[in-house]
């Protein structure tokens, strides 16, 4: 299986209230627990359950991901810049593991 | 001469076969009644009192591979304590589970917006269901054609 991999894109840079997009994307299989194997046995169900969004410690964001969304789960959303801060992400697997990463933006 | 052979339709024929049209389009009708289960979930999450409107949900109209449709929804919303989108459901009646996903907005988001990608099992409606901060719903529905479902199986 390959590794599961968080990647985003934060702009480095944003004025004062300038409303900005964020993307994220994880690599994760997102098993719906109907899919089966090449020989035929059911994969067991193993999706990421959540993602969180924190800016400078402050929950922004919230998503509860069900086995409907796509494997590879791509999220994009927007956030209000005020001041200058670090982003952290966290996705939560099934199995109780937590991916995290964190972004850094100025505003000027 | 050839002789024709007529084919005799005695009244009670034709009434016999009224009768089997009737009951077919019956049959079929009772067949499409199926409960609608992310419908049902609105209800329950709304408790019965959502109204319909046009909030910006952006779907393809036909969806060539089921595995990844791009979803995305963009609600007018101030964004501000007093008057803000808390939560944004995403559902669809025709996959395995209607829940797809549930979005938390804060005010600190400034917009109400996201993207995200979806499978879909076959051709059905996606429906987007907002709960503003003063405890209303509004939703919106949206046909999208698959061609290959993404389901699995």
């Amino acid at each position: 299986m390959s590794k599961i991999k968080p990647r985003g894109k934060v702009p480095k840079k944003a004025s004062v209230d300038e409303i900005i997009e964020i993307k994220t994307l994880i690599r994760h299989p997102m098993h719906s627990g109907r899919m089966k194997d090449k020989n035929g046995k059911n994969i067991p169900k193993r999706i990421i359950n959540k993602f969180l969004v924190k800016f400078n410690g402050k929950q922004v964001f919230v998503m509860d991901l069900e086995p409907s969304i796509s494997t590879n789960p791509y999220i994009a959303f927007p956030y209000k810049a005020k001041e200058t801060g670090t982003f952290d992400f966290e996705w939560t697997d099934d199995n109780g593991e937590k991916y995290t990463m964190s972004r850094k933006m100025t505003v000027s | 001469m050839k002789r024709q052979k007529m084919i005799m339709i005695s009244r009670r024929d034709v009434m016999y076969l009224f009768g089997g049209v009737a009951s077919t389009a019956l049959f079929s009708n009772y067949a499409l009644a199926n409960p609608n289960l992310a419908l049902k979930r609105i209800k329950e999450i709304s408790k019965n009192n959502v109204e319909e409107s046009d909030l910006f949900l952006d779907v393809p109209e036909i969806a060539e591979n089921g595995n990844q449709v791009k979803v995305s929804f963009d609600i007018d919303s101030p964004m501000t304590n007093e008057d803000f989108v808390k939560t944004v459901y995403l559902l669809a009646d025709g996959n395995p589970a209607p829940n797809v996903a549930k979005f938390s907005f804060s005010t600190d988001m400034g917009a109400c917006s996201a993207t995200t990608r979806m499978r879909l099992s076959k051709t059905q409606n996606v429906y987007l269901l907002a709960e503003y901060n003063n405890g209303k719903f509004a939703m919106t529905k949206s046909k999208v054609k698959v061609t290959i479902g993404g389901c699995g199986g």
